[in-house]
């Protein structure tokens, strides 16, 4: 390992300051979190301060390392990767470190610049939460856990961050745990995304056993051995990479398991803009991205003849189903969250398609564009629909009093949908390019559909939230007074949305209601006189302007190929046309973007018409299509309930495993264990009993007695010689001289 | 005459009163049969005497009356306190110990 | 062979009835159930005792045994019966458990004494005395001895019966 380090060394003796101390990212924020835990309650500011400036420090070296990893990569493909083995064990070596990259690099400072915004958001967000010390202690440990994911140079670390990620996911979903319905969504959470993960560990444990180690890079390393095909068995490398892709199906809610993602959104907003937007969600595809040789190898996905693999496949159904979804929501956070798995759909769908490049940049880009649009929802929660997400009932019209908000919604919404020079465009649109050029025409017509989907359900959500008239909180804010007239109607209409039937009241169907609790209708509460504090508003226009800037890092219409450049080297292959090389992403044009820019545009307009006929005031006849067309109702209910996934997942699937098993292990508990435990107590005490019955009390007492009553007897027969009568003694007397007059007169005859 | 009659004589009286000494419950009858024996004894030595010609015998005979007389008086002075502390000269009830 | 003078039939059968008569007597003496019968009896053994003796040429002897031993010890005894108050005449059960012991004892003790007697002296005799050749008893004799030989039993003696007579006075006086 010395000599390894050595070497390595010198051969990046030429890197810079940063780049060898990169591993400090995630430290500083570790070491926050102790901070936060510890003193947080007793600093001014609750603990916020050493969160900020933890994720300003790391930003800084972030950004230091990026710049000095852009310099490095003019000259040089190598990865500077340091590791300390802390642990050794059967020539296996465990190691500590970290390995910088391209990707690695990338997401580095992707997430510490996230981290940053949402945690300066999150104090005027959260500014009174009776949990304000522990909310940015969760965050914080989060940010460390995802940074020591990013740059792990093997698996173990990977794992480790892979793992905090999902705890701090946990608990900051839960962070309203109060309310059941808050803590239910955690635990689902929880469950859904380890179910996955028994794929993560079955993965790396084939890997250990297919390559002998669980580095990532190097020379030994996982990628180098599956990329020039050092390895035994390729089968096993399939099942591998399906075991490990089961992991990111969990995390990064591709269907089936991406039922968690939507009730994540019971967590407080910026839990949702950080975790379950930009970064973490963004995990397994990270994954996929870091070990791609990997996957690249065991699923053969760029091999001639091939049009479908497992990747792609489960990308292209989550595309589709969530942008199903995402029509039927009435929380502005869940179309989010639907509007989020079926961008991931996107991502997983490129890299299944041999689109590394492209799915990695539309990571970047997503991040900052989903993030800015679920800080706009916070912001119009905060301020502008009296703490709730239901756009039905109290949003509408909010786009003259919240300008900012408004803009910086605009602006994400057409960086989502695609539209051409915003980032979006640049990202998505190469994916579905790569595709159709990949051999993969299919899931180039999947992306089409979605791509018209995403534009239709957020031109929806738009309308509904920042046109039309100001219902319910809205009005509130609005208008400066409460307007009751929709709730009535919105009650009738407000059927079970989602099967939750804890929250009837209209104002509360969402959860977040950022810890206040239950707050009273009808009490009149001051109004924001405008759009929400500089601390909101200000995150928003920096991620506003990133989700246009972003994505001319790589703009292939203009020839721009900065990012593919900083990152080809994390790929693991070449480009190249042979089996167990990727495809160069294809030369732009505007004619093969064209399909994908007119349905975008067809979208956003029809769903705008839509929109205006049905959820506005005029009565026409698309209002309430759905309740008197029996089959658009039964299209609709299948919608609202989810394809009935949470029902199979919860009520059977839990029900009949995990009730007879857990009822099974506790009659095995009861009746084998405790009675094994029981009987050995029994049998010992029986056994105790009978020794003292038979074994004491006769034996041993019995010959303690025996020889008292021996020598009682003894005594009891000897004792009438002791008479005290003379005639006695003197009978005694004679006797002996008698005998011994015998005696003498026998031995002398 | 044998002498041997009048050792066995002797022993047979002998054994009588050794016999009177071990079974009577009354202490003077003990010191009879005590009698009994010394008288025995004396027999012995003058038969001894007869046959050997000698005196000695007779002198001891006559020192074992003197004797046997002496041992009477202060035995029946003992038997006298006894019976005047104990009510009773049996042998049998002049044991303290128990049992 | 064995003569007429040496068989001495006189003697014999003077010996043997007073001989049966002493055995008698003993008897009486150990069985008796009647103190004063026991005491009698005693007396009749002790007469008999003298007669042997005068058979055995030891008339002295046999004349302080009549003097001293029936004359005063047995007198002696009935004044010790009269003042314990044993019970005069029948007593329920004068004789104690030991009999079992005492009988076995007694014979075998006549047993080896018997044995050892006949076995030793069977045929030795007795030397005449009474007839021609008799040697009469010489009582000078008996004193020379005592005086010279065996003075110091004598002070002996004459101490025991000193410490007799002081001994029985200190034992048996009222105060």
């Amino acid at each position: 390992m010395f000599a390894e380090e050595a070497a390595g060394e010198a051969a990046h003796a030429a890197a810079g300051w940063f780049l060898e101390h990169a591993w400090l990212i995630p430290v500083i924020p570790a070491v926050a979190f102790f901070l936060i835990i510890f003193f947080g309650k007793k600093m001014p500011k609750g603990g916020s301060e050493f969160g900020i400036l933890a994720m300003v420090a790391s930003l800084v070296i972030a950004a230091g390392t990026a710049y000095q990893w852009i310099d490095w990569s003019h000259h040089s493909e190598e990865p500077i990767i340091k590791s300390i083995t802390w642990w050794e064990s059967g020539g296996l070596k465990f190691g500590i470190g970290q390995h910088i990259d391209g990707l690695a690099v990338m997401a580095l400072l992707l997430v510490s610049f996230i981290s940053t915004l949402v945690q300066i958001y999150s104090t005027e967000y959260v500014r009174g939460d009776r949990r304000y010390t522990h909310f940015f202690a969760s965050l914080t440990l989060f940010s460390a856990g995802m940074l020591s994911m990013v740059l792990a140079p093997n698996m173990v670390q990977f794992i480790l961050g892979w793992e905090i990620m999902g705890l701090c996911s946990f608990m900051l979903i839960g962070h309203w745990w109060e309310e059941e319905a808050n803590s239910r969504a955690a635990l689902k959470a929880f469950f859904t995304v380890r179910t996955g993960d028994m794929g993560l560990l079955v993965g790396t444990a084939m890997l250990l056993a297919i390559f002998g180690t669980l580095d990532i890079g190097g020379e030994g390393g996982i990628n180098h051995l599956a990329a020039t095909g050092e390895f035994d068995s390729k089968s096993m490398l399939m099942w591998a990479a399906i075991a490990l892709f089961i992991a990111c199906i969990g995390k990064s809610g591709q269907f089936p398991l991406h039922t968690w993602l939507p009730d994540a959104m019971a967590g407080p907003t910026p839990v949702s803009s950080l975790l379950h937007s930009s970064t973490m969600v963004v995990a397994g595809v990270f994954l996929v991205a870091r070990l791609y040789p990997v996957f690249h190898t065991g699923l053969d996905i760029n091999i001639a003849g091939q049009h479908f693999n497992f990747i792609a496949v489960i990308g292209g159904i989550t595309i589709l189903i969530a942008a199903a979804l995402a029509f039927v929501q009435n929380d502005i956070k869940k179309v989010l969250a639907y509007s989020t798995v079926s961008q991931l759909g996107y991502m997983m769908m490129g890299l299944g398609v041999g689109a590394w490049m492209p799915a990695v940049f539309h990571i970047f880009t997503h991040a900052f564009f989903k993030c800015c649009l679920f800080l706009c929802a916070g912001s119009i929660a905060h301020t502008g629909s009296h703490h709730s997400f239901d756009m039905k009932t109290d949003m509408g019209g909010l786009r003259k009093k919240m300008p900012v908000t408004f803009w910086t919604w605009i602006v994400s919404t057409l960086a989502l949908c695609g539209v051409p020079f915003f980032s979006g465009f640049f990202s998505k649109d190469e994916i579905i390019d790569s595709a159709k050029h990949n051999h993969y025409t299919v899931f180039g017509i999947i992306g089409l559909i979605g791509a018209f989907m995403t534009a239709a359900y957020m031109t929806r959500a738009t309308y509904l939230t920042f046109f039309g008239k100001a219902r319910g909180g809205a009005a509130h804010f609005v208008d400066g007074h409460e307007d009751h007239s929709h709730d009535e109607a919105a009650d009738e209409v407000h059927h079970d949305v989602d099967g939750l039937d804890t929250h009837r009241h209209p104002v509360h169907a969402a959860h977040d209601d950022h810890g206040h609790g239950d707050i009273q209708h009808g009490k009149p509460l001051p109004f924001a006189p405008s759009d929400s504090p500089w601390q909101i508003t200000v995150p928003l226009i920096i991620l506003g302007a990133l989700a246009v800037v972003s994505g001319y890092l790589n703009a292939a219409p203009f020839k721009l190929h900065y990012f593919e450049h900083w990152l080809e080297s994390s790929m693991g292959l070449p480009f190249g046309e042979e089996p167990g090389m990727i495809p160069e992403p294809p030369t732009f044009s505007w004619a093969a973007a064209a399909p994908s820019i007119i349905l975008v545009a067809l979208g956003i307009t029809l769903s705008w018409l839509i929109s205006k006929k049905v959820f506005g005031e005029e009565k026409n006849g698309l209002q309430g299509l759905t309740q008197r067309n029996a089959l658009l109702g039964a299209g609709h209910k299948f919608l609202v309930n989810k394809y009935y996934l949470d029902a199979l997942y919860e009520g059977v699937i839990v029900k009949a495993i995990a009730h007879p098993i857990a009822r099974a292990a506790y009659w095995v508990n009861q009746h084998v264990l405790d009675g094994v435990v029981n009987a050995v107590g029994i049998g010992g005490r029986r056994t105790g009993e009978w020794v003292y019955r038979n074994v004491d009390q006769r034996v041993v007492d019995g010959a303690v007695n025996g020889s008292g009553a021996t020598a009682r007897g003894a005594g009891g027969v000897l004792q009438p010689v002791q008479s005290g009568k003379v005639s006695m003694y003197g009978a005694l007397l004679f006797g002996a001289a008698a005998v011994g007059a015998l005696v003498l007169v026998l031995v002398n005859s | 005459m044998l002498i041997n009659q009048f050792l066995l004589l002797g022993a047979l009286l002998f054994c009588m009163g050794v016999y009177g000494v071990l079974t009577r419950k009354n202490a003077v009858m003990v010191l009879l049969s005590i009698e009994l024996i010394l008288n025995s004894v004396n027999i012995n030595l003058l038969a001894f005497d007869a046959m050997n010609g000698g005196s000695d015998g007779n002198v001891f005979a006559l020192y074992i009356i003197a004797v046997a007389a002496a041992e009477v008086g202060v035995g029946l002075a003992m038997v006298l306190l006894i019976y005047r502390n104990r009510k009773s000269i049996s042998l049998d009830d002049l044991s303290e110990m128990k049992g | 062979m064995v003569l007429a003078s040496d068989i001495q039939v006189a003697q014999n059968i003077g010996f043997g009835i007073i001989a049966l008569m002493m055995i008698l007597a003993g008897v009486g003496v150990i069985a008796s159930r009647n103190v004063v019968h026991a005491a009698l009896s005693l007396v009749v053994v002790m007469a008999g005792a003298a007669a042997q003796y005068v058979l055995l040429s030891a008339e002295f002897v046999a004349v302080t045994q009549v003097l001293v031993y029936i004359g005063a010890v047995m007198v002696l005894f009935l004044f010790g019966v009269m003042l314990t108050r044993a019970q005069l005449g029948k007593d329920a059960d004068l004789n104690n458990k030991n009999a079992v012991i005492a009988a076995p004892v007694a014979l075998l003790l006549f047993g080896v004494m018997a044995y050892a007697l006949i076995d030793g002296f069977a045929d030795d005799k007795i030397a005449a005395t009474t007839g021609a050749g008799a040697q009469p008893q010489d009582t000078a004799a008996i004193s020379d001895l005592i005086f010279k030989p065996y003075l110091l039993p004598f002070w002996a003696l004459s101490f025991v019966l000193l410490a007799a007579v002081i001994g029985a006075i200190v034992l048996a006086r009222k105060d």
